[in-house]
């Protein structure tokens, strides 16, 4: 569990940001978590009220956006998302796959109030 | 009025330019540093032992050794005879470029060839936290499971070497290679796998050239 330092980082990102453009409140930040990334929301938002007490992000709402794990076949070159059936191609059941996407985690945009 | 910004930033960019500055060092100084991580137990430290004592003879070698609590790990380094730093994360899962940094900052680093960093024991946080170190290892054993890439692909997706430890316990154990080696190549097409026994010393040559290949590189 390393929820407290990535939310420290969270926060560090939104403030700089929002100073940049001169906001005076932070309302709403919107994150992105790949599947892999073994990121737990709730303890983010545990960790986010406490870390943002006394900022300018004090009270901000947390959204997250899942992204999902896609797989390719490099057999018959169908892609999928990673489903209940593990990580077998779900056309031609091959095991040849290859991971493209899963392991993001970045914010996106913040809103602010001036 | 409220204002939308896009903002578009890695939420762990501050320690990945850290990871950078770590990298710049060790390149000045000539090293090679490779990232060991694995679950408790999978045998890290056993590993390190071997690999100082096959190496000492033509390098110079540094362990930094992460762990929550203890200096067992950095004293079993130091006996095996490199130089040893330990780094108490006082309770966090895994190691971060800080914390080497700050490593590095208390080192003498003159004539080191490689550096071995020991990552906290923990197949989940510590895949996500760049080092600066130049390859990332991970060292599975046979007692934990033929099921662990499915289970942590996290792991298993950034890592450039796999160690696959305690091979001498494969005919006690249920352990199905070939499941195992299937997980591995779907999160990690090609990865550079060394099946071997810290214990009986079989398979360690080649780990032992790996090593050896890169900090000659």
């Amino acid at each position: 569990m390393h929820e407290l330092s990535v939310t420290e980082s969270i926060l560090e990102i939104s403030l700089r940001h929002a100073n940049k453009a001169n906001a005076k409140r932070v309302t709403n930040l919107y994150l992105v978590i790949g599947q892999l990334a073994s990121i737990v929301d709730d303890s983010v938002q545990f960790y986010w009220d406490i870390v943002s007490k006394g900022t300018i992000a004090d009270g901000a709402t947390l959204h997250f956006r899942r992204l999902p794990a896609k797989l390719a076949c490099l057999d018959c070159k169908h892609q999928y998302s990673l489903g209940d059936n593990g990580f077998s191609c779900p056309e031609c059941k091959s095991d040849h796959v290859k991971v493209i996407a899963g392991d993001e985690f970045f914010m996106e945009a913040i809103d602010v109030e001036n | 009025m409220t204002r939308n910004i896009l903002v578009v930033e890695k939420i762990l960019s501050a320690n990945d330019r850290l990871a950078a500055e770590n990298r710049a060092i060790f390149d000045v100084a000539g090293i090679k540093a490779f990232n060991l991580m694995a679950s408790p137990g999978a045998g890290k430290t056993s590993l390190i032992e071997q690999t100082i004592k096959r190496l000492l003879p033509v390098m110079k070698l540094a362990v930094i050794d992460g762990d929550i609590a203890t200096n067992i790990d950095a004293d079993r380094a130091a006996a095996a005879g490199a130089i040893a730093v330990q780094i108490n994360t006082g309770g966090e899962c895994h190691l971060d470029a800080i914390m080497i940094n700050s490593a590095l900052k208390q080192m003498n680093l003159h004539g080191i060839e490689v550096v071995i960093v020991e990552n906290v024991g923990n197949l989940v946080c510590p895949a996500s936290f760049q080092l600066g170190t130049h390859k990332s290892v991970l060292i599975a054993s046979i007692p934990e499971g033929d099921d662990k890439p499915y289970k942590y692909p996290g792991m298993y997706r950034g890592v450039d070497a796999l160690v696959i430890n305690k091979i001498d316990l494969l005919p006690y154990v249920p352990f199905n290679m070939e499941y195992f080696r299937k997980g591995v190549e779907i999160l990690n097409l090609g990865l550079a796998t060394f099946p071997l026994s810290c214990k009986t010393g079989e398979g360690l040559d080649s780990w032992i050239q790996w090593i050896n290949s890169i900090a000659k590189a």
